[in-house]
């Protein structure tokens, strides 16, 4: 299983080397800066959407929502219309709770056998830190218009300075750089550390881990450390982003393997358990209504099916009916 | 089993997996665990392919030639037909926050047994043989291919999952392993490897309309038999009517109920409620089955034994139908039947002929649970109750698995059962209502060969029973499932002696007070109601 982690990080380590060799060739840097940039968002975008098609295309032949609160039933007994929807808004409400407060993951728990009892335990390490990372990410990508847009939009301001409202260092050091680094780390250690983690988990599950992180680390290495021309940043992000890409000279190497870092991971992505973020939208267990017994759900391959008819059954069992005094149709 | 197991020794349960891959790991079939397998004739008489004979301890299982091309293209085809399945073998991240939530795992620590790792199985197939990078990467993209030590993993473990979807509760994209279960297994029947506690139900209910395979003057008989019971105890004469031409209500339950204790215990207690309402209704002995162990098949099976149910209220002419209790019943009635064999139009919406009570939810599909018809009925003030005749009992309630998360009726039963006891003690919340664990024993691994597993798999519900058991001193265990009430009575013995078990219906049987009945001194199992049964000869 160590092999499992041993390639997933090996395979990070070769793309940051590949760029910073690349990145410190001049010749190069055109390829690592806007090529590569402008190809792994447009396999990210392709890829992303051929998948969310391809799902669609399989129809959903049955409606089975895992009911987790009261149906709707008798007027008088009060039904959970969020956990267990029967209407259309029933459902958004619970499609929200899911996709933006990981509703699920909320209600976990650890189940541990000790002396002679099952004790189940809630536990909110996993929300907590799926939580964090996934809303740090989100405001880091946003936090990321500034370089491409120009003006930058108001509402990125806002972000920016909600994020780095602490001004903790020079420059301030942001909130979701803080939340994000403890919660990749804390899903690291679940992964490497918890034996049912590490049993499970695949080079698949590592290396994305790996690939965000060194994504992560080399952005603070790029505002802390060695630090790049932001100027020159923008220039080439505002080029790529109208289409009229420009390379500027003198950015700094680091900032070649973000930018590797980052492409590999929007190329990965319509290809890897990633893809949850389109996924989630479509989970039948989910995205349907209890209307079960209320409205009939249409399955598009429905063959009528083929069954021992009650003829047959009288044909077969005719005396059998006739003795006991069982009413027949023919007799 | 090979060995009885004590308590103590069955407990003695190792959950941290081995640190080895889990792909490295051979599985060997246990005596025990795995159930005997379909009997030729048996898959012969719906049709199936491949019927032949086999053993799974054995090295040569029977299996055609071109079996991986049939398992493949039958993979293809369902990951084109079904949503569900394409979107889960895509999207699992491997969270974990399944792995501790399957009572088999639980009870037995066996890894394969975690929700992710069993649904693995399967998946790592879907990218060893349909994915471009685990065609070429191999193990390295989580991929394997399908080779027949691969394929008797999966047959091992398909039969280790009971279809409870607690997993898929917890799942933060609501990846639903009944749903790989239910195509797994349906792939394994393309050549024959079912299992015989699952074909010959389906074969019988096919023919004789119910998996016991009672024939049509046996299921009378059967349910007379109970009648002459509940004349004795209750001094009521019940005539109950069969295949009845324009009754209004058609009752269909599962056949279990008719057949063993204690499910005919609740058997009576239909009878007699039915009687006392005076309900124009019938049983059919062609439609003789609620339950369908054509879902533990394949989704076509399912299909074609619940036709019955719509066929036969067609041709008797009913109005609607009242369905009995009964789980994974429930499951096909409440998400499947409609789409199988529906839409009813020569049926109307359902009415209680007693309150008037339109059952709105069941407007379409326009069968109704029987739990839901007597909430209603207690509701209304249409029954009258002596809830100290179950004073005796102090009464817990098994939510089961398929009226829980794939219907959700919670609150119905624990109206019912609070109106007719006067002891009430629900189990600890994580083993409740939609959290509710398995009987261990369900989607047809109710058979007698795998006791260890039901032992195991039974083992986090026996476990908050217990709690109950020692804390409350309850002593009955209520539940709406015909399998819970054939399975619970063995794991209850085994883990929480002292708990006896029963349906809702009897309950509300015992505290029926019936128009001409006797003085109830014993109740429907013929035992005295302490306290009731001397008073009488002392006074």
């Amino acid at each position: 299983m160590i092999t499992r982690i041993i390639v997933a990080f090996g395979a990070v380590v070769a793309i940051v080397v590949a760029a910073l060799i690349g990145g410190s060739v001049p010749g190069l840097q055109p390829i690592f800066g806007v090529v590569l940039p402008y190809v792994a968002f447009a396999v990210f975008l392709v890829g992303f959407a051929l998948k969310v098609v391809n799902w669609a295309k399989s129809p959903v032949p049955f409606r089975i929502p895992t009911t987790a609160g009261q149906e709707f039933s008798l007027p008088w007994i009060k039904w959970s219309k969020i956990e267990n929807p029967s209407t259309t808004g029933g459902v958004i409400m619970r499609m929200f709770f899911e996709v933006c407060c990981f509703r699920s993951l909320f209600r976990n728990m650890r189940t541990d056998l000790r002396s002679g009892w099952l004790i189940h335990h809630p536990t909110k390490w996993l929300w907590l830190l799926a939580l964090g990372f996934h809303y740090s990410f989100l405001i880091i990508a946003l936090r990321h218009l500034r370089l491409f847009v120009q003006p930058v939009p108001g509402f990125v301001e806002t972000l920016d300075a909600v994020d780095g409202m602490f001004q903790i260092g020079i420059p301030p050091i942001y909130l979701t750089d803080i939340i994000i680094l403890l919660a990749l780390t804390g899903l690291l250690i679940r992964r490497l550390f918890l034996p049912k983690m590490r049993f499970m988990s695949l080079v698949a599950d590592y290396f994305p881990l790996f690939l965000i992180l060194g994504i992560v680390i080399t952005g603070l290495l790029m505002r802390f450390v060695y630090r790049v021309d932001i100027t020159a940043v923008k220039a080439l992000a505002n080029g790529i982003a109208s289409f009229h890409p420009v390379m500027p000279k003198g950015i700094g190497t680091i900032f070649f393997v973000h930018i590797a870092l980052v492409s590999t991971l929007l190329a990965y992505f319509p290809f890897s358990k990633l893809m949850h973020m389109g996924g989630v939208f479509m989970s039948p267990t989910r995205n349907l209504a209890n209307t079960n017994r209320m409205e009939y759900h249409e399955n598009p391959w429905r063959k009528p099916p083929k069954f021992h008819s009650y003829e047959e059954y009288e044909d077969m069992y005719r005396d059998y009916m006739k003795e006991a005094g069982l009413p027949l149709e023919r007799e | 089993m090979a060995k009885q197991l004590t308590p103590q020794e069955m407990m003695r349960i190792d959950l941290s997996p081995p640190t080895r891959d889990w792909m490295d790991i051979p599985t060997v079939i246990k005596p025990g665990i795995y159930c005997y397998p379909a009997k030729p004739e048996k898959v012969e008489i719906v049709g199936m392919p491949n019927a032949h004979v086999w053993s799974p301890v054995e090295e040569d299982w029977g299996l055609p030639e071109d079996w991986k091309e049939t398992f493949l293209e039958g993979m293809r085809e369902r990951l084109d037909k079904h949503r569900s399945f394409k979107i889960f073998m895509d999207i699992c991240v491997r969270c974990g926050a399944c792995a501790d939530k399957c009572h088999f795992f639980l009870g037995s620590g066996d890894p394969k047994n975690m929700p992710v790792v069993r649904a693995e199985l399967i998946r790592s197939i879907y990218r060893g043989e349909f994915t471009k990078a685990g065609k070429i990467l191999g193990r390295l993209a989580g991929g394997r291919k399908l080779t027949d030590k691969v394929l008797k993993e999966i047959w091992y473990y398909m039969f280790q999952c009971t279809e409870c979807r607690r997993c898929s509760l917890f799942c933060p994209y609501g990846i639903d392993t009944a749903e790989v279960t239910i195509i797994g297994r349906e792939l394994l029947n393309l050549f024959g490897l079912n299992i015989n506690w699952i074909q010959e139900p389906v074969a019988n209910c096919y023919e004789t309309g119910n998996h016991l395979g009672l024939l049509p003057h046996t299921f009378k008989q059967n349910i007379e038999f109970m009648c002459m019971d509940i004349e004795e105890f209750v001094g009521i004469t019940i005539e109950p009517p069969f295949n009845k031409k324009g009754a209004e209500i058609l009752f269909v339950t599962p056949s279990g109920d008719v057949f063993a204790e204690p499910g005919i215990f609740t058997l009576a207690g239909y009878l007699m409620l039915f009687e006392h309402l005076n309900l124009d209704y019938t049983w059919s002995t062609y439609a003789s089955e609620g339950g369908n162990f054509g879902f533990f098949t394949s989704l076509d099976m399912a299909q074609r034994l619940n036709a019955k149910i719509y066929a036969e209220a067609k041709r008797l002419g009913v109005k609607w139908i009242l369905g009995g209790e009964c789980g994974h019943m429930w499951r096909v009635v409440h998400q499947y039947m409609n789409t199988f064999n529906g839409p009813p139009e020569f049926l109307e919406e359902p009415v209680s002929p007693i309150t008037g009570t339109k059952f709105e939810n069941a407007k379409s599909t326009k069968m109704v649970h029987i739990t839901e018809f007597t909430a209603d009925l207690i509701k209304h003030g249409k029954l009258k109750l002596d809830p100290s005749r179950n004073d005796h009992l102090k009464v817990t309630y098994h939510d089961s698995c398929n009226p829980s998360r794939g219907m959700g009726m919670f609150e119905e039963p624990r109206y019912v059962i609070k109106n007719v006891c006067n002891h009430f003690y629900d189990m600890p919340e994580n083993t409740i209502r939609e959290q509710t664990f398995c009987c261990g024993s369900g989607a047809g691994l109710n058979a007698g060969e795998n006791m260890e597993l039901r032992l195991r798999g039974g083992l986090p519900r026996a476990n908050a029973v217990k709690y109950v058991h020692e804390r409350f001193g309850a002593n009955m265990l209520a539940c709406v499932c015909a399998i819970d009430r054939a399975v619970l009575p063995a794991s209850m013995e085994y883990w929480v002696p002292g708990m006896n078990v029963c349906g809702v219906s009897e309950l509300v049987a015992n505290a029926l007070i019936m128009e001409g009945e006797n003085e109830r001194t014993v109740n429907l199992r013929g035992e005295e109601i302490p306290g009731r049964g001397e008073v009488t000869e002392d006074v």
